[in-house]
């Protein structure tokens, strides 16, 4: 920018007055964060460090004895099997989703635009009322059962509803489509004659896959593992709805801890340290890809 | 080549059809007379003449209508003006604000959800529509903050000059070149915050009364106790709907597609 030394600069008199304009329009945006973004997470935080009352409520004591709780073998458990089942849903969310964007983006315009209506279609449903439906699928002398019976591939029904696999379907199907729209939007943008050079110049496919189209599709691929992997952290009704009680996710527990136990510090305490999993997790992301912003939804 | 269909092919459309399997399942059913999901029993309209006179079912409808178009209105208004001034104010704390606003889609949602029913318990305002409110404006705000401000990011920065060079306001150039330019990423954000808070479950849980249902809660309820077939014949008119929206919006040439116009507003 050029200085200029006139006595009265016009240009930043008025560059100065828009400036305020502008704070003027983040201010409802500033406002409406502090209050209901980092206030009520700050107060999770104090919260997680002070003391349960012993009816109701919270007594104001400093402790550590929340995070302690959380070190016990049962808690500790819990988010081992939570991380476990975010890790298997995330990879086998991977294993299908990555294919799927890699093909979409191969068509052409038309049906490019019919299958993001397709994709997109479902997500105007409830997502429970979905679930729903793999519950009907899924259940004893259900769907499944009567068509896997029928066929003489089985011949009791296979108790699916209520078990660990049922969660992981659910939980893809409730994930996939982020990863799709993530490895697509990736994938879009890829240059194909990359990949026919690799080709012309002796690549077979497989290898012209891994060091071309792989490499160039990873920030996709990278921001759809963040995009399933947090939120399956915290998708503890799944785990309600479709494993009754053979699968207890922290977000269970916390859910637990605050409406039935009542016992709000370590309910804030499991938050905490789930926020600090998951903070490193979105920091491990952008350390490896130097991506800022995630790619596809959001 | 062009005479055998190629695997790739294959595989989408077989995973299109499983995803779409529990929304079919879900719309047989709603036609099946008997109460129970696992017998067919004959077809019938009745699930959806009893849905009509089920008035917890439709508040819990109207709810959730009222609540998504309120809370992706109230973010439009907060979103748009904060990616505007956030791109253009010079401010300290810009980077601060942006992450912050941004946090509620980048947290599991449950984090934000008890972190908001334990705010508004101190604060002591009552559970209803208005807490649902306020915490479904807090993560519908990011859907449409990203899309704006990155339609910002790519946009022409020649325009509003050569408008102010020409004499035109501030205000003028704000309403005639750079509203024109981010409603469309206003209107996908609007319809993504609008998606995300009519499906909302976790956060809606923690935050609504006793006496306010909304949809997921109430599909929720019965989930655990039993379902009414009326939830599905309610499911099958709704997804009905958003087909013919889609189909519509399709035709006229517009784009449905909001995460292509995310993508492309990204580039």
């Amino acid at each position: 920018m050029k200085k200029s030394r006139s006595p009265v600069p016009r240009a930043r008199l008025n560059e100065r007055r828009s400036n305020r304009y502008y704070v003027l329009c983040v201010l409802p945006l500033y406002i409406f964060t502090v209050l209901f973004v980092a206030g009520p997470l700050l107060y999770v935080l104090v919260l997680s460090f002070l003391k349960r009352a012993d009816v109701w409520g919270v007594l104001n004591q400093f402790t550590l004895q929340n995070y302690a709780d959380i070190a016990q073998p049962v808690y500790l458990k819990t988010f081992l099997s939570s991380l476990k089942l975010a890790l298997v849903t995330t990879l086998l969310t991977v294993l299908i989703g990555y294919p799927f964007g890699y093909f979409m983006a191969r068509l052409s315009a038309k049906w490019k635009k019919i299958m993001t209506l397709l994709l997109m279609l479902p997500f105007w449903v409830s997502s429970l009322i979905r679930l729903y439906g793999w519950i009907i699928i899924f259940r004893a002398n259900g769907i499944l059962d009567k068509i896997l019976m029928g066929l003489g591939i089985t011949d009791a029904p296979l108790k699916l509803l209520y078990s660990y696999p049922a969660v992981v379907v659910g939980m893809i199907y409730a994930l996939v489509p982020f990863m799709i729209f993530s490895v697509y939007s990736s994938a879009e943008k890829l240059d194909w004659s990359l990949v026919e050079a690799a080709r012309d110049l002796g690549a077979g496919p497989f290898t012209a896959f891994r060091t071309i189209s792989l490499k160039l599709t990873m920030p996709g691929l990278l921001s759809g593992v963040i995009l399933t992997f947090i939120p399956s952290m915290g998708l503890f009704f799944i785990a309600d709805i479709l494993g009754g009680n053979t699968v207890v996710l922290v977000g269970n527990v916390i859910q637990e801890q605050l409406m039935k136990a009542h016992n709000w510090p370590f309910a804030a305490a499991l938050s905490v340290v789930l926020m600090i999993l998951t903070s490193l997790m979105i920091y491990l992301y952008r350390k490896i890809t130097k991506v800022k912003d995630l790619e596809g939804l959001v | 080549m062009k005479r055998r269909i190629k695997p790739s092919r294959i595989y989408m459309g077989l995973l299109v059809l499983l995803i779409y399997l529990p929304i079919l399942v879900v719309i047989v059913y709603s036609f099946n007379e008997s109460r129970i999901n696992s017998i067919w029993a004959g077809f019938t309209f009745q699930w959806y003449a009893e849905l009509f006179k089920d008035k917890s079912i439709l508040e819990a409808l109207r709810n959730t209508l009222i609540l998504a178009t309120l809370s992706s209105l109230a973010a439009a208004v907060i979103g748009t003006l904060g990616a505007i001034g956030i791109s253009k104010a010079r401010l300290y704390s810009k980077g601060i604000v942006e992450y912050v606003s941004t946090l509620p889609i980048m947290i599991p949602e449950i984090i934000l959800g008890i972190a908001l029913l334990l705010l508004f318990s101190l604060l002591r305002l009552p559970f209803g529509m208005v807490t649902l409110l306020i915490a479904h404006t807090s993560f519908c705000i990011p859907y449409i903050y990203i899309l704006v401000k990155a339609r910002l990011v790519g946009m022409d920065r020649s325009l509003p000059e050569a408008a102010r060079d020409l004499g035109a306001s501030q205000l003028r150039v704000l309403l005639d070149i750079t509203f024109p330019l981010v409603s469309p990423a206003i209107v996908s954000g609007m319809l993504l915050a609008f998606a995300m808070s009519i499906d909302d479950v976790i956060i809606s849980i923690f935050v609504t009364g006793v006496n306010t249902n909304t949809l997921p809660i109430k599909i929720y309820t019965q989930l655990k106790t039993g379902v009414t077939p009326k939830i599905n014949a309610l499911c099958t008119l709704m997804f009905v709907a958003a087909t013919l929206i889609s189909l519509l919006s399709f035709h006229i040439g517009k784009k449905p597609d909001k995460i292509k116009k995310i993508k492309e507003d990204e580039t």
